[in-house]
């Protein structure tokens, strides 16, 4: 199998004022396709910088990323903005959505800036993969923390991405909705080959997944495979 | 994003916050109201002193003094067939300066002494009485025709015609009064007491050039229909051989048109400093754009963020945040249109200080206005939209 992520020798400084903020000191990291994996560590570890490279919205001071085979790092805006909208699906802990539009105008907000053919309906279908079919007019507000977590999962598939990244989805949701959460993206991974990468501090919600790979002080510690992967049992409606 | 998607995010954004736009598009639409309702009065003005001066008739010749004289001769050697075969008729008029009295009532009035030529040559018809006549002229008499103002100063309503009056002590009996032409490049028209030429020079004034000769200060020149520009050569030549010039000329021939046209560049310099005067409400409404556009994305970081994530480009982001500019713009300059139109129909004969305001609106005023207002919103529009574009995804979606 091919590597969709890899990552060798990646580093990342901040720099406040005078000072160096180091935050991610060589990390080196291989995700195969079909692959679904958690990252796990301490908060301040690292963990949502180093999503956030992968996902093209940041860029690394200094190492390498290879995105299906191909040097990341040094593109400019337009191309790392097209991979955005093309290739990554990026789920927030705080969904992120739009609160002035409704559910499914939100989900077509991902659409406005590439593939717009049919818009509307794949918009509709990728709710309704989501158990959302029905909402599609509500605003954000009037959906649980759940709801809206999962209009942020439509709006990163719907690009039919080749992989979904994910930075603490469960991290504000109650137990049941997060086994919903989980549920979807397992089923994603499983049915449809969809890589999935999330972040998350709950090694139960990690044990969900087939790999963890822990953090610490920016460098990776550890990356076990998980041996018996629960199964989410949050039965959303298809 | 498509021009429509465009668009169409910018009204919704735009709709968003109603009292916000309205107080945006207030400062355009005053702007463009302004610049409309003064340029309209610019037009209104230039075409009512383009028209008074036609009223005079468009086949007039003007001949001045520069720095020597113009003689009676010089205006009788004017008309002739064989030197001269496009001059119809000339009208010199001697004018003096002096007081017109009626009892006791003072008016002032410009005198001039002209002959029976002038009604046809300027174009005036009596109101009522008579004309100058050729025996008066031939036998000096003191009569006068009066301009419109000048008798209602001197009367109001009454008709003067057959009355007395004194022009510098001396008495005149008023046989006319001359039909109203309002303000000219000459001065007020109705303001006038005309007397016979030969009256003006023998009673009034007495100017005689070293040679003794009888000195005019305008000649009126009619000709022969639309032949202007040969009359003007003609009365060149004419005049150069009579005052034997060898290098500048000692007079000025003007035709009708070129005194229209300099007043015409007058006005419309007027008209232009108008605009520009109003441009600066514009501008003011301009810089009201790009506060509010700068506050706007401010308050959107988040969603610029979220925008950048999902896959905008830096371009998306600055098309969006300049067609919101832009349609703020052009609205209110739609707005401002209206209003502006509104405005000067209103203004349209209004009475100000005496005189009526004459507006002309058209619609190249009208594209004008909205065409600097959309440009204004483009200028005033990139600095806040290239802030936005140049936000950091991670930094604007971490922003509350
Ligand atoms: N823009 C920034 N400027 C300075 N320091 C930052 C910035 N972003 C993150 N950091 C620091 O980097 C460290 C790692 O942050 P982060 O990747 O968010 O950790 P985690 O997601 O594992 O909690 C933290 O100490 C954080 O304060
Ligand atoms: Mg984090």
């Amino acid at each position: 199998m091919a590597g969709v992520i890899e990552v060798t020798d990646l580093r990342k400084t901040y720099r406040l004022g005078a000072i160096d903020v180091p935050v991610l000191n060589g990390v080196s990291l291989a995700v195969e396709h079909g692959e679904m994996v958690s990252i796990m560590g301490p908060s301040g570890s690292g963990k949502s910088t180093l999503m956030n490279i992968i996902g093209c919205l940041d860029a690394p001071t200094s190492g390498s990323y290879l995105l299906e085979g191909e040097e990341v790092s040094r593109w400019g805006d337009a191309r790392l903005a097209a991979t955005r909208n093309s290739k990554i699906g990026f789920v927030f802990q705080t969904y992120n959505l739009l609160p002035r539009l409704s559910a499914l105008a939100n989900v077509e907000l991902a659409l406005q800036y590439g593939d717009r053919r049919n818009a509307r309906a794949r918009s509709l279908q990728a709710l309704e993969s989501v158990g959302l079919g029905h909402r599609y007019k509500h605003r954000p507000l009037e959906l649980s923390g759940g709801e809206q977590q999962r209009v942020a999962i439509a709006r990163a598939l719907v690009k039919g991405p080749a992989i979904m990244l994910a930075d603490e989805p469960t991290g504000a949701l109650d137990t049941r909705s997060s086994a919903e959460i989980m549920a979807i993206l397992q089923r994603l991974n499983r049915d449809e080959g969809l890589t999935v990468a999330l972040v998350t501090h709950e090694a139960d919600v990690a044990r969900h997944t087939r790999r963890i790979v822990s953090l610490r002080d920016g460098l990776v510690v550890g990356d076990e495979p998980v041996p018996e992967p629960l199964q989410a049992a949050g039965g959303v409606p298809v | 994003m498509t021009p429509f998607a465009l668009i169409g995010t910018a009204w919704s954004s735009i709709g968003g916050n109603r009292l916000r736009t309205g107080l945006t598009l207030l400062g355009i639409i005053i702007g463009v109201a302004a610049v409309i309702a003064l340029m309209s009065i610019g037009r209104g003005a230039q075409e009512d002193i383009t028209n008074r001066i036609e009223s005079l008739g468009s086949n007039l010749l003007y001949v001045r003094p520069l720095d020597g004289d113009l003689t009676l001769d010089d205006a009788l050697a004017l008309v002739d067939p064989v030197f001269a075969p496009s001059i119809v008729s000339v009208a010199p008029e001697v004018s003096t300066g002096g007081s017109v009295t009626y009892r006791i009532t003072d008016a002032f009035a410009q005198i001039a002494g002209v002959t029976p030529e002038f009604a046809e040559v300027r174009n005036f018809e009596v109101a009522s009485g008579e004309f100058i006549s050729p025996a008066h002229v031939q036998n000096r008499k003191n009569v006068a025709v009066l301009g419109s103002q000048t008798a209602e100063d001197l009367f109001g309503e009454r008709d003067p015609v057959g009355v007395d009056i004194a022009i510098s002590g001396l008495r005149f009996a008023v046989i006319g009064v001359l039909e109203s032409k309002g303000a000219t490049a000459f001065g007020n028209e109705d303001s006038r007491v005309l007397v016979p030429l030969t009256t003006a020079f023998y009673r009034l004034s007495g100017e005689r050039t070293s040679e003794g000769d009888i000195t005019v200060s305008l000649i009126n020149v009619q000709a022969d229909g639309e032949r202007i520009d040969e009359a003007q050569q003609e009365a060149e030549t004419v005049l150069r051989l009579r005052h034997e010039i060898t290098d500048a000329d000692d007079f000025t021939v003007d035709t009708q048109q070129s005194v229209i046209d300099a007043l015409s560049e007058a006005t419309g310099t007027l008209t232009v400093f108008l605009g520009a005067v109003a441009g600066i409400s514009l501008v003011v409404g301009g810089i009201g754009i790009m506060n509010i556009m700068l506050v706007s994305v401010t308050e959107r970081t988040r969603e610029i963020g979220i925008r950048k994530a999902l896959g905008a480009k830096r371009r998306d982001i600055l098309a969006q945040f300049v067609t919101e500019a832009v349609l703020l713009s052009i609205g209110g300059g739609l707005l401002g249109v209206g209003v502006g139109v509104v405005a000067s129909r209103v203004l349209d004969g209004f009475s100000l200080a005496g005189s009526q305001l004459i507006t002309v609106f058209s619609g190249d005023i009208a594209a004008l206005a909205l065409v600097v207002s959309a440009a204004i919103g483009l200028f005033f529009g990139i600095y806040p939209a290239a802030r936005a574009a140049q936000l950091h995804p991670i930094e604007a979606l971490r922003h509350e």
